[in-house]
């Protein structure tokens, strides 16, 4: 899974792209652990081109969100996300635990 | 009687492309827009992870049989699998904690497939297999 990472004065975005599934939700964690694993506890993860999450995505996600926020050190927002994705997110109820921003620019600037 | 189109996997992960092909193509036909194909997509996903994840104990623990067929007002996804049985209503829904520290990774799969589809059955048979039914109406 390729990952694009850009490192600003207070977070680091992280653009993903394609598809998440059980197939390579194990990728999605590699990349997401990565960052926290070299002290990056606030993240904007850019989901413009990512076009389908399963369930074994979110828990990366919100598995990311746990370490961010431990020690209130930081915290993992999500920008860009599509409907369909943003839909099923609601459905279970999980956008209870991510900030959501239209755009890269307001994620980067809630930091 | 009409054939319903079929594919058979070796249930890993990777292969669920086959399923995935397979019920794209069988929804465009039936007439579902994007949204609603997405909707499809992730159910049959859900299900096709409980059964590697579930009934088979990890991946490569037998096959995955995906029927499709369009009706006259929707869609029919059969899955048959030969693993383990469950009773499925006694998973619970996912809990929602205040806290992101106290949330699960448990539960929301077969939540999702109750929510996105239209109905949802299960047989469980020693002889035939577990059978999940899952069918979406075109609106």
């Amino acid at each position: 899974m390729e990952a694009q990472v850009n490192e600003y004065k207070r977070c680091v975005l992280v653009k993903v792209d394609g598809r998440i599934d059980s197939s390579n939700a194990q990728d999605f964690q590699s990349v997401m652990e990565a960052q926290t694993d070299a002290g990056q506890y606030k993240i904007v993860l850019d989901m413009e081109n990512i076009n389908f999450i399963s369930s074994r995505g979110w828990w990366v996600l919100v598995q990311t969100q746990k370490t961010c926020k431990r020690y209130n050190r930081g915290e993992l927002v999500l920008a860009n996300i599509q409907d369909d994705i943003r839909d099923s997110l609601d459905l279970v109820g999980l956008n209870l635990y991510f900030k959501m921003f239209d755009d890269t620019t307001s994620g980067v600037a809630y930091f | 009687m009409l054939t319903m189109p079929k594919v058979t996997i070796h249930a890993r992960f990777e292969n669920f492309i086959k399923i995935r092909k397979l019920v794209e193509q069988t929804a465009k036909n039936a007439g579902f827009d994007g949204h609603s194909i997405y909707k499809i997509q992730l159910a049959v996903d859900e299900a096709c992870s409980n059964i590697v994840e579930h009934a088979y104990g990890g991946e490569g623990g037998g096959e995955i049989e995906c029927s499709c067929q369009e009706t006259s007002d929707g869609i029919r996804i059969v899955l048959r699998d030969w693993g383990s049985t469950f009773d499925p209503n006694s998973v619970p829904a996912p809990r929602l904690p205040d806290s992101v520290q106290d949330v699960e990774p448990r539960g929301a799969g077969l939540f999702l497939i109750r929510k996105l589809m239209d109905d949802v059955r299960f047989e469980f048979s020693s002889d035939h297999g577990n059978r999940l039914s899952l069918f979406k109406r075109r609106t």
